[in-house]
């Protein structure tokens, strides 16, 4: 069934395709879950959506409230659209590194955006977020980093798709910012097979955004039980541009960067399994397509020029 | 005989400004033991009183988090390579979160 009753309807529901170029052995396959097919484009439409519905649910917000998050891009975007169809205001709190599409698209759907500086990245959006809460205290913060609308919209949705799709499923990577869709799916998926892999892929930035001035100002999102991973991995900007370019070269998939940081982690597990002889089937999620870092230059030019051009930047 | 160890911005007050210094070590823990001889105060940076790595420091060997490792007695071997790094993606708690007003 591929017709909806309206757009907010259309979201999850997304392909699972494989990588057959890029699977190192017909018994060690990946395949990539396309979360761009969603309504804005990014995996974070489920979870906007979800938070939405739950904050509607428990009478915190109503028809012509504000809504408040900090977010470095695709969960503005999609709390924009959700905000639009279901009647609300939406403030962003987003760093003012982020890419030029992103601010645009922002404003676009008719949202609001208030700047924190480049330096402290996400964290200062955090704290900016917070701040103005404090002052706008009529004003709806559904705080995705420890809203747990945020992981059951993987939990119910995203974890059943998968494991649908892909019966025989051994090992899910997905990237790790606000934890949710790792928390949500990782969950889902534990709890029908105890021997799946749950695979985290942090991007690590360049240091502009780890410009804190000291280790008690980090931060781990609320959301986050380390308990549901097996393994985490920090992928660099080099590697991700790398296998950003891969997956469009081999596989013809034009994704964005995070999605390249979690390819990279996805096939160092896929060439393991492969080296010790095992059968896998490995599931990635595919966060975003390219479209919206164009703009950043990296997608053409030799790698050390895209990393250049992708410093400072939150790609992911 | 020498583990790279890439050091973030915020704590190179320890290694006179250096991005990365040699290190050697079979475990982390050795590791940071080794590097506090010569950058004396690093490691009670990255570890607690009670003996864990610090909530807010991540410490990953070839680019994979150490918690998941065995974390302070995660192995190391030569040539391998050792980063710290901050966790971000937060900030000064002010409120508590999810759903406030009214």
């Amino acid at each position: 069934m591929a017709r909806f009753d309206n757009l907010l309807e259309a979201s999850g529901g997304t392909p699972l395709v494989g990588l057959p170029r890029l699977s190192p052995s017909p018994q060690v396959r990946l395949w990539a879950k396309l979360e761009d097919r969603n309504p804005t484009g990014s995996v974070k439409d489920r979870a906007a959506l979800f938070m939405v519905r739950a904050a509607e649910e428990s009478g915190a917000l109503r028809t012509g409230d504000t809504i408040l998050e900090p977010t470095s891009g695709n969960t503005g975007i999609a709390l924009a659209m959700v905000a639009k169809v279901r009647g609300y205001r939406l403030v962003c709190v987003m760093p003012e590194n982020v890419s030029g599409e992103r601010i645009q698209l922002l404003r676009m759907y008719g949202a609001e955006i208030i700047f924190s500086p480049a330096q402290g990245g996400s964290n200062a959006a955090v704290a900016m977020a917070r701040q103005i809460a404090v002052e706008h205290p009529d004003w709806v913060l559904l705080y995705q980093y420890g809203n747990e609308a945020n992981a059951r919209a993987h939990y119910e949705t995203t974890g059943p798709e998968l494991l649908r799709d892909l019966p025989t499923l051994t090992h899910f990577v997905a990237g790790l910012g606000t934890t949710g869709t790792l928390m949500g799916t990782g969950r889902y998926l534990r709890e029908k097979n105890p021997q799946v892999q749950i695979i985290a892929a942090e991007p690590r930035y360049g240091e502009l955004v780890y410009g804190l001035r000291n280790i008690d100002e980090g931060y781990v999102p609320e959301l986050y039980d380390a308990s549901v991973l097996n393994r985490r991995f920090s992928v660099g900007t080099r590697d991700a541009v790398l296998r950003t370019r891969q997956l469009v070269e081999v596989e013809g998939l034009f994704a964005g960067f995070s999605t390249g940081a979690v390819a990279h982690a996805a096939l160092a597990v896929a060439h393991e399994a492969h080296k010790a002889g095992q059968r896998a089937d490995v599931a990635f999620l595919a966060a975003d397509g390219g479209w919206k870092y164009l703009s950043t230059g990296a997608y053409g030019g030799t790698l050390a020029e895209a990393e250049t051009a992708l410093e400072g930047q939150l790609w992911a | 005989m020498a583990i790279d160890v890439r050091i973030p911005t915020i704590l190179r007050q320890y290694t006179g400004g250096a991005k990365s210094v040699p290190g050697t070590g079979d475990t982390i823990a050795d590791l940071l033991a080794d590097l506090d001889t010569r950058h004396p105060g690093l490691r009670g940076r990255l570890i607690t009183e009670s003996g864990d790595l610090h909530r807010f420091v991540n410490v990953y060997v070839n680019d994979e988090d150490v918690r998941f490792l065995g974390a302070l007695d995660a192995k190391l071997n030569d040539g391998d390579s050792v980063t710290i790094l901050p966790a971000v993606a937060g900030g000064a708690p002010a409120v508590t979160p999810g759903g406030t007003g009214r």
